[in-house]
């Protein structure tokens, strides 16, 4: 008998009471994870990817309406305690923030908080086991002189160590989902392949489901499995991370992979993506990317494209077949 | 070239913003050890010598006799004895209720939350020496009773501050990672909220030491504090209006309260510039 999935989600759909009226941020999202799994979560910001990921481990404040369907090992999570929830929030499901210096207390050592999310979950630790774990975690991500380094201040580590302690805190109750949200937008570039490393060989060594939220996509390339891309709170695009990068079924997928830069020096201009993702209120009736879409034609504008199934691959696009076909055109003539 | 000559004063390397908390904690540090062991000085407040009445002040009596002998500054140091207590105690009282319950309010909401703050507003908008007086009033006189009702007029500036610190300090990010390791409520709330809204309270108190020694003081000036016997100052000040012509009688206790609230304010500015990045 196969085990329920590690995380299934159905429909999620995410609205904010404003005085505007009611905004939809999330606009009915499938997503699935299994153990060991990575899932790329991937969009620009207000695409309501972290909001989305959020809605899983409940932390949406009170005004947000949550509806459809989140299944955690078979069990749905939309409607369950506050009490359940707490159970599994930074023990069977943890997260990590994006900035690592805002997101720990400032008035706690890294050890005392990191004690604290071990103590949550087990009231049995002595203080001397809690410490124990504690330095134990801090070695495993790979903090020099742990023993010392856990009676210091969130602000006397710098921003990589910071996230790393972040990431240690976050596996601290061996979790089996880990949700990151762009756990490395906030660090300079040559700490960010660090703290990717950790995060893959910690993921890896404990078989983790981990649903990684960036908005780049060399992230998502370096340590994704599938791909979901998400536009203006719906997801556009469902890929293995391979067909993704080699045939994108969607023009906004490729519009962002125009816009990395490539070492090759095969592109001379960057291309960018004119214009700016529509606002919750003003969302077109039809396809939300059509305004900035190259290919948009009238249909675009009229008829909300479905996510469906083109070639391996998930595309919420009109066009998605000839967009495939154009790119393994192209592959050909290489 | 001729140097202009100038008045040095010693300040013993201490500048213009520290010099005035120096100062403030010079003058609090009297009265606080004049309130802890003025009992045990070679003094004779409650003794009436009707003989040496109305004396103004010389060596013997520095600052005077009242109307019944008794000595003004033996009777103002033991002042302290009721002032400084009842200020440390109603402050204390009040911060602790009033950051309780805005912390609360903010923390939680809802209509419970809004309840509180709509009590809160009712009172502030009061005059505080008005609504002190009533309550003190329909309590009865008495030194107590005086302390009770200034922590009624109180507490609501405490509960205001506290629940705007906790709104803003609630939306931080540690705060949800907090609730995303699975810490509940009133953990959050203890742990990771309150111990970042402190300091504009701390601040606010030291500032209110003095409002509520002045406070304490209108109260038994009007009758409705300390009762005569006690050397209170508002009941020594009331004493002596009633004799213009006899007017160190109330310069002691006035001069004693001018002096503590100044000390006061002066460590609470010192206090806000250490504490607070946001004043200059």
């Amino acid at each position: 008998m196969s085990e329920p999935a590690l995380l299934e989600v159905r429909d999620l759909r995410v609205s904010f009471k404003t005085a505007a009226g009611e905004l939809e941020a999330v606009c009915g999202v499938d997503l699935d994870l299994a153990a060991g799994e990575v899932l790329g979560v991937v969009g620009e910001s207000g695409s309501g990817k972290s909001v989305a990921l959020k809605a899983i481990m409940g932390l949406l404040p009170p005004r947000a309406r949550v509806t459809g369907s989140i299944r955690f090992r078979g069990r749905e999570l939309l409607g369950a305690s506050e009490r359940e929830m707490r159970r599994l929030r930074g023990g069977r499901i943890a997260l990590i923030f994006q900035d690592p210096l805002t997101a720990f207390n400032p008035m706690l050592t890294i050890g005392d908080q990191i004690a604290e999310m071990l103590m949550l979950h087990d009231r049995s630790l002595s203080r001397a086991q809690l410490r124990a774990r504690t330095v134990e975690l801090l070695e495993l991500v790979s903090i020099p002189e742990p023993s010392s380094r856990i009676d210091q201040y969130p602000h006397e580590f710098s921003g990589g160590m910071r996230q790393r302690a972040m990431i240690a805190m976050a596996v601290a109750n061996r979790p089996e989902l880990l949700i990151a949200d762009e756990p490395t937008t906030a660090l300079d570039v040559t700490v960010q392949a660090q703290i990717l490393d950790v995060l893959r060989d910690l993921q890896r060594e404990l078989d983790i489901g981990l649903a990684l939220v960036t908005h780049d996509l060399g992230v998502v390339a370096g340590m994704a499995h599938r791909v979901s891309v998400m536009y203006s709170g719906r997801i556009v695009e469902h890929a293995a991370v391979d067909d993704l990068f080699a045939a994108p079924r969607h023009p906004y997928t490729r519009a962002l992979l125009a816009s990395i830069p490539r070492l090759d020096g095969a592109r001379a201009r960057l291309a960018s993506i004119d214009g700016s993702p529509p606002s919750l209120a003003g969302r077109p009736p039809g396809c939300a990317f059509a305004p900035r879409c190259l290919m948009s034609a009238a249909v675009c504008r009229s008829e909300r494209p479905a996510l469906r199934p083109v070639g391996g691959s998930r595309s919420a696009c009109h066009f998605a077949e000839q967009l495939g076909a154009r790119t393994e055109e192209a592959e050909a003539l290489r | 070239m001729i140097a202009s000559p100038r008045l040095r004063i010693p300040t013993f390397g201490l500048t213009g913003g520290t010099l005035p908390v120096a100062l403030g904690l010079l003058v609090i540090t009297f009265w606080v050890v004049a309130a802890a062991t003025v009992q045990l000085w070679p003094l004779d407040p409650p003794l009436e010598m009707v003989a040496r009445r109305l004396q103004p002040p010389s060596a013997e009596h520095w600052l005077g006799t009242d109307a019944l002998g008794r000595d003004v500054l033996s009777r103002t140091l033991h002042g302290a004895r009721f002032s400084i207590p009842i200020a440390v105690l109603v402050v204390v009282a009040a911060a602790l209720i009033g950051s309780l319950l805005g912390a609360l309010s903010g923390f939680f909401g809802g209509i419970l939350g809004a309840a509180v703050m709509r009590l809160v507003d009712v009172t502030l908008a009061f005059p505080p020496i008005l609504l002190a007086m009533a309550v003190a009033a329909s309590l009865g006189p008495g030194l107590e009773n005086a302390a009770i009702a200034m922590v009624v007029v109180w507490w609501p500036l405490y509960a205001r501050l506290m629940r705007a610190q906790v709104l803003e300090v609630r939306e931080r990010e540690h705060v949800e990672a907090a609730v995303a390791a699975g810490a509940g409520p009133i953990r959050t709330l203890f742990v990771h909220v309150l111990p970042l809204c402190w300091t504009p309270v701390m601040v606010n108190a030291t500032m209110d030491f003095g409002q509520v020694v002045l406070l304490a003081a209108s109260l038994s000036f009007i009758g409705l504090g300390a009762t005569p016997p006690t050397p209170e100052w508002g009941a020594m000040i009331s004493d002596g209006a009633r004799s213009f012509y006899h007017w160190w009688i109330a310069f002691g206790p006035g001069f004693a309260i001018f002096v503590v609230v100044l000390g006061f304010n002066f460590v609470g500015d010192g206090l806000r510039d250490l504490l607070d990045p946001r004043t200059d």
